[in-house]
């Protein structure tokens, strides 16, 4: 029982990390329908900004917790100011084309932002400094849940309620919603459409830098390369849970770290990644929609 | 690229016809013919070509001191571009030239394809690099050395260093599920399978890349184990090395040369203390090898490439054999080389039975204050 508790809490980290990153993907293809493939790739320039912060305020005399947030707004603002820019210069100008050249575009910005930092840091993997303190209350449960752990799983469901009520309750999200539904008919009623989409993009390259710190900080390397990874399982967990759907990212997130994690400890690590898309595969059969999503009539 | 390989390849060429044709005027003796083979253009030529020059610094010098068995020393230079098909060409020619012994080939493939035309031959066959265990431990190829340890003597190596040395009796087999670092595990099972009283607890797989490794890590846990061999590299070492110990897991960690590199270190920092990896035998230090180093660096401009130093090594082996074998016989030359130690850039060697070197290989390497320190 306590190994399947453990597995249970180590798949709801995991599962909490793609959650995070799923968030991004689902917004912005519910309001423009594009699978923004540059989105790993915010969320490892989001772990390399916090790095350099961090050095930067260890060496300033900064210290525990007040480093951690003072990276964590630095690799945020960097991380969105870098989303807005992408869209700007890789979307807008393909607003009205087609629907396949925003996803070529995509790709393309995830292959120079790659190279970018290979180019502009290095090949090599990084040491990256445990940022999260070890609390004191959890020193006794410590080797079966970590602080660090802790912390992954409570800034996920703090994340997500928070940004369920800036989309439920605020004017802005009620103008995203309005845009998701239809474009055109939003642009009547006298929403400015990009400027809910350039915010859309920001909060998305957001969420991706708060899970790119912590994540980093969690495992304690990083290389310009694990934004693709990251990337496609948190795709796939935002395909399970129904893309556009944001309780969708999360739970398609928390399920995939569950299969992963169960697979790993009662079956077999060598089959982690085949029963994690053996699911969706299976989901995708039942519920075309994804876990979450709701099934739409579409014009023929 | 390819038009400098062609060049270089000629020009070696050359100057081998002029060696010869040297020591041709000055002495009327029959010289004794080395054969050297591997890739010497194409893609691989990288690791052809040092050997080529190894044997010939080593040809040059001892010529200079006046041969073998009082007669100049020979090369045979030929290219199989490390192909099966090309390298039995490359054997046929080499035997109807006269070759008495081969340093060769390179490429196990190739190494593999034509040992059977030197074996007919009563040639005796040195590579410089073919590592593929088969080679010697299948007994198919008995007139078959080399200077380079087999890749399964690693795994050896890992299994007895944690079996005997840190006594370990239950064990976890990871690796990364590529070719290297599954082949590495394979081994490391296989061997702990063959000592009584050990228990391979879990072999499995990892996935390179993946965010976290809890779950192998506490499955590691649960099946008891004393110790991890972990084969792979250091990226994915590092991550699990961090969350044992992160999960209070104090077991030993012991893993191949992809895993001893400065990086590891740098990446696990704290965590990597007390881990255990293997990697090959400083040579630095030699003083035989540095004075070859120089020597191609006088020559070439450069420092030499891969198996510069295993070329130099078995040219120097086969030429002692003939040399205290006092014949060409491949028999007498057999029985040197599995007798006597020699002084190489590889260290001092000898031959086991199967042909494998012995005194050549790797050491256990442990993380202690932030770097590898030699495990004697």
């Amino acid at each position: 029982m306590d190994y399947f508790f453990e597995l249970f809490l180590g798949g709801l980290t995991r599962g909490s990390i793609y959650a995070l990153i799923a968030l991004g993907y689902t917004m912005v293809y519910g309001i423009i329908e594009l699978i923004n493939f540059a989105h790993g790739e915010i969320y490892m320039i989001g772990a390399f900004t916090a790095l350099i912060a961090a050095s930067l305020l260890t060496m300033a005399g900064f210290q525990g917790l007040a480093v951690l947030a003072l990276a964590m707004v630095i690799a945020v603002i960097y991380a969105g100011a870098y989303g807005y820019t992408v869209e700007k210069v890789a979307y807008q100008p393909l607003r009205q084309a087609s629907r396949l050249s925003p996803l070529i575009s995509a790709i393309g910005m995830s292959i120079f932002l790659q190279n970018y930092v290979l180019l502009a840091q290095t090949s090599d993997f990084l040491p990256f400094p445990s940022l999260i303190p070890q609390f004191k209350f959890m020193k006794s449960i410590e080797h079966i849940f970590s602080s660090s752990e802790l912390v992954i799983v409570t800034v996920t469901a703090t994340t997500m309620i928070l940004l369920t009520c800036l989309i439920k309750f605020t004017r802005m999200g009620k103008a995203m919603r309005a845009t998701a539904q239809d474009r055109k008919m939003a642009m009547l009623a006298g929403i400015n459409i990009n400027r809910v989409i350039s915010t859309t993009f920001v909060i998305g390259s957001c969420l991706a830098a708060v899970g790119g710190v912590l994540i980093a900080s969690h495992i304690g390397q990083i290389n310009f390369y694990i934004g693709f990874i990251a990337g496609i399982k948190a795709f796939t967990a935002a395909v399970l849970g129904g893309i556009g759907s944001i309780p969708g990212a999360v739970l398609g997130g928390l399920v995939l770290g569950w299969t992963e994690s169960f697979a790993t400890g009662y079956i077999s690590s060598d089959y982690e990644d085949v029963f994690a898309f053996l699911l969706l595969v299976i989901i995708l059969i039942f519920r075309p929609e994804g876990l979450l999503g709701k099934s739409s009539t579409h014009k023929v | 690229m390819r038009r400098v390989m062609c060049i270089t390849v000629v020009a070696m060429m050359v100057m081998a016809l002029m060696i010869t044709g040297c020591s041709k005027k000055a002495e009327p003796v029959q010289p004794i013919k080395v054969g050297v083979a591997g890739p010497h253009s194409g893609d691989l030529a990288s690791y052809g070509i040092p050997t080529v020059r190894a044997a010939e610094l080593v040809v040059e010098e001892i010529n200079a001191k006046g041969g073998v068995l009082g007669r100049p020393v020979e090369l045979l230079i030929e290219d199989d571009v490390c192909k099966p098909e090309v390298a039995t060409n490359t054997a046929t020619k080499l035997v109807s030239d006269g070759a008495v012994v081969v340093v060769g080939h390179v490429c196990s493939g190739a190494t593999k394809a034509a040992l059977g035309i030197y074996n007919d031959a009563g040639i005796i066959v040195m590579s410089p690099s073919a590592t593929n265990p088969d080679l010697t431990q299948s007994g198919d190829y008995p007139n078959f050395y080399r200077t380079i340890a087999s890749d399964d003597l690693q795994a050896k190596l890992g299994v007895d260093f944690t079996v005997n040395t840190l006594g370990a009796k239950k064990v976890a087999v990871l690796h990364d599920k590529g070719d290297y670092g599954k082949g590495y595990a394979e081994f490391a099972k296989k061997y702990l399978e063959e000592m009584p009283g050990v228990e391979v607890t879990l072999f499995e797989g990892v996935t390179p890349g993946a965010v976290d490794y809890s779950a192998i890590v506490q499955k590691v846990g649960r099946s008891g184990a004393e110790a991890v061999v972990y084969g792979g590299y250091h990226p994915e070492a590092s991550k699990i090395v961090t969350q044992m110990k992160k999960k209070k897991m104090d077991i030993f960690f012991v893993s191949d040369d992809g895993v001893k590199d400065v990086t590891f270190i740098k990446v696990a920092g704290e965590y990597s203390e007390g881990v255990y990896a293997s990697g090959p035998m400083d040579v630095s230090d030699l003083p035989m090898y540095q004075k070859a180093v120089e020597a191609h660096k006088a020559k070439y401009g450069e420092e030499p490439g891969a198996f510069f130093k295993e070329g130099y090594a078995a040219t120097i082996a086969l030429l002692n054999a003939i040399e205290k074998a006092g014949s060409t016989e491949s028999a007498a030359i057999e029985k040197v080389l599995r007798s006597e130690f020699v002084d190489t850039t590889v260290g001092n060697i000898s031959f086991d039975a199967k042909g494998d070197a012995i005194g050549v290989g790797f050491s256990m390497y442990k993380v202690v204050n932030g770097e590898y320190v030699e495990q004697k």
